[in-house]
């Protein structure tokens, strides 16, 4: 029997440095692809982890970005030291938001940044403290191998 | 239809991945709004943009986009280039509006990645 998965990574985010924003995401598909995570669960981890970077580069002063990876699910923690959520119903509706016009002008802030990672992600919880910071925690399933376990590791 | 197919529909100038220009393409996503192309585009199509930045790079490497076309005759910026150089995808650039370079890859059999939002086909 293969060995089970089990590999955690935590990367730093940096806030306000634009121009490295979807630095820490691409990295983060690159180890979810040698892992053999299926090119499916690759493609929505990445999408939520980039908006997730893209939060932290456009509110928070700094960030960071916990991949972890089992058999059974992909985890992405994203916590910020930043102003905090006021009203986290109103921010998780879509085109709602507060984002800056450098943030807007990258092609970001228009208020889909939430609702796309609880579109990609199969669970997600934000806990919010103003003026500390926020933490999302987002979970993918990898459901083919939780209704098929015979299946290798992280293959469809 | 490959890419080179496109640059000629286009008229367009190969900024990056001229190397890559005999690879396939069949559907494409238009929007200046990331998010929006985060939302919806499919891997392995075209993204048509208005926007020059690195970020446009970004959310091409993420969604596994074939190529970036440049509408409105933008040219990317230095840092751009670089970042799509790196990551391997080719940007091309087009006079065209964004409506008029929709419509005449549309009228040659491209399609969109999804068709209208809801059903999601």
């Amino acid at each position: 029997m293969a060995e089970a998965l089990n590999f955690e990574k935590a990367f730093d985010v940096e806030g306000g440095n634009f121009q490295n924003a979807g630095n820490v995401s691409g990295q983060i598909k690159g180890i979810l692809k040698e892992l053999g995570v299926s090119t499916d669960i690759v493609r929505r981890v990445a999408i939520i982890c980039y908006e997730s970077e893209i939060n932290i580069v456009s509110y928070a002063k700094r960030g960071t970005i916990t991949l972890s990876v089992t058999d059974e699910a992909v985890k992405i923690e994203s916590k910020d030291e930043g102003p905090g959520i006021a009203d986290i119903e109103m921010a998780m509706q879509e085109g709602y938001s507060t984002a800056s016009a450098a943030v807007r002008e990258m092609g970001f802030g228009a208020g889909m940044g939430l609702a796309n990672m609880k579109k990609y992600s199969d669970h997600l919880i934000i806990t919010s403290e103003l003026g500390v910071g926020t933490c999302v925690k987002m979970t993918v399933m990898n459901f083919q191998k939780m209704l098929h376990p015979d299946l290798p590791p992280f293959t469809l | 239809m490959t890419l080179n197919d496109v640059k000629e529909i286009l008229e367009a100038d190969v900024l990056v991945g001229r190397d890559q220009l005999g690879k396939p393409v069949k559907t494409a996503f238009a929007a200046d709004l990331m998010s929006d192309v985060l939302a919806f585009a499919k891997p392995d199509s075209m993204l048509l943009t208005g926007l020059t930045n690195p970020q446009v790079v970004r959310t091409a490497d993420i969604l596994d986009i074939t190529a970036i076309i440049m509408v409105r005759g933008k040219k990317p910026t230095e840092e751009t280039i670089k970042l799509a150089e790196e990551l391997k995808i080719p940007i091309l650039s087009t006079k065209y509006i964004l409506f008029e370079t929709s419509g005449r890859l549309h009228a040659r059999g491209i399609t969109g990645c999804i068709v209208k939002v809801g059903g999601e086909t």
